[in-house]
């Protein structure tokens, strides 16, 4: 953790290439944030990924609320827009694969976390917070948990108990004796890694492009002086482009997150053969 | 902070273990996105989007039913007009035969009077002949008498004798006129 209260930014601002100091790199430390209230060590605090995500969650409601508090038939502008978003996910993603009929029920819930999802990534090139929230595996963490909880619920709902077990463990006797393997496998791979996988493929992601567009932004800054300035310039491009790379990644990863959520509750709804 | 101090935190802070705080924000964060999107705005917006699909389907069927009704009155005025002039055709067919009718009525009176002049005519001149024909025999009857008187010369009294003579030399002078014919 940083351990430096002074600490606003993610680098030292003072530091430049020739100064005789090291490159600042960026870390897990980028990831830390001294709390805005309370105290870091125990478990009452509030800190700026917090702020972001309510923040978020506020600036999506208040998008929502403007374009869909009072729709109209012949849509205005911005219902036009927030409409296609709603429209994209419906059909191009919960009717696509769990089906019009089934998946109706489920669409206010992954709409809801397509947004949500998106707009915590967004935070990551908005100025001023440049931060995407989704970098902090709680936040992935909760969302895929209560896809979890909702996908296994659905398949005992479904299936009663031995049909689930049957769900998560691939249970196909043609199999032979390979049967218990794959079971073990099956289940390990169901119940314990997809929920894993589900939350940190969404949090390494924006790990990773944050780290890139903070190594970057650095090194624009640090090598900004003497023969440095050349470098810089180049690696300014590239936090450019890097931005630009983050735009399109934070869309895919919130697309990512829904399409694997709607497999799963799918999954979870099939019948078993 | 020293390197190894720095590192030193950091490996006490592993990025896959989720702070509990964070954990409740994120929840809270999404349920309120969740609650109004899932509760009141989602919807609201399929509300009206149902009715737009309404709306478009409701359009249509106005227009199908509109053209039906055209299609319906065209037959029904197309109809009319074969009728009119059916029936125009029949009038004039029925005034063709009317009139013809009235024609030979007008001929064949023409023709009555015509025919009851002529008849009227040749009984006018049958009596005028009659007349004509008994007055010339009495004419013709005295002015014989008085011939044959002053030839005689003396007056032929007898006058019942005198009109048989003369009736059977005027019918003696008649036969003779019909042998000659």
């Amino acid at each position: 953790m940083s351990a430096d209260p002074t600490q606003t930014l993610a680098f030292e601002t003072s530091c430049h290439l020739f100064d005789g100091c090291g490159f600042p790199a960026p870390g897990l430390h980028s990831f830390l944030f001294k709390p805005l209230w309370g105290d870091a060590d125990s478990n009452l605090y509030f800190n700026k990924t917090m702020l972001l995500a309510l923040l978020g969650s506020i600036i999506i409601v208040g998008f929502f609320w403007a374009a869909f508090a009072k729709p109209k038939v012949v849509p205005g502008k911005l219902q036009l827009v927030a409409e296609s978003g709603y429209d994209f996910i419906r059909r191009g993603v919960v009717y696509e694969t769990i089906g019009k009929k089934e998946g109706e029920k489920y669409v206010p819930l992954v709409v809801s976390l397509f947004f949500f999802v998106w707009m915590m990534n967004l935070w990551s090139v908005i100025p001023v917070a440049q931060f995407p929230v989704t970098a902090i595996i709680s936040y992935p963490a909760v969302l895929a948990g209560i896809v979890y909880i909702l996908w296994v619920g659905l398949t005992f709902k479904r299936h009663g108990f031995v049909g689930a077990f049957k769900n998560f463990t691939g249970y196909d006797k043609s199999l032979g004796a390979v049967l218990p393997l794959s079971m073990t496998i099956e289940l390990f791979s169901n119940l314990l890694v997809r929920p894993f996988t589900h939350a940190v493929r969404l949090f390494a992601n924006m790990f990773a492009g944050h780290t890139l567009l903070l190594l970057f932004t650095i090194a624009s800054w640090y090598m900004l002086n003497g023969i440095g300035i050349a470098y810089s310039a180049v690696s300014f491009v590239m936090v450019i482009v890097m931005t630009a790379f983050e735009l399109f990644i934070q869309a895919v990863q919130a697309y990512v997150f829904v399409l694997l959520t709607c497999s799963f509750i799918q999954g979870a709804l099939a019948e078993h053969h | 902070m020293s390197p190894l101090v720095q590192l030193a935190a950091e490996e006490a802070e592993n990025p896959l273990i989720p702070p509990i705080p964070e954990l409740v924000i994120g929840l809270i964060a999404f349920v309120i996105v969740f609650g109004f999107l899932a509760k009141k705005l989602l919807p609201n917006i399929n509300k009206v989007l149902e009715e737009r699909r309404e709306a478009i389907e409701g359009g249509i069927e106005k227009a199908e039913a509109a053209q039906t009704e055209a299609q319906s009155v065209l037959e029904q005025y197309k109809a009319q007009l074969a009728e009119a002039r059916h029936e125009a055709a029949r009038l004039r067919q029925e005034a063709q035969e009317q009139g013809a009718a009235l024609i030979a009525e007008m001929r064949a009176e023409g023709q009555r009077q015509r025919e009851e002049i002529v008849a009227a005519g040749h009984t006018q001149i049958d009596a005028d002949r009659k007349a004509a024909a008994s007055a010339l025999r009495q004419d013709v009857g005295k002015l014989a008498t008085e011939l044959a008187g002053k030839l005689v010369g003396e007056s032929l009294e007898d006058h019942a004798r005198q009109s048989r003579v003369i009736d059977r030399f005027l019918d003696e002078l008649e036969e003779k006129a019909e042998a000659t014919r």
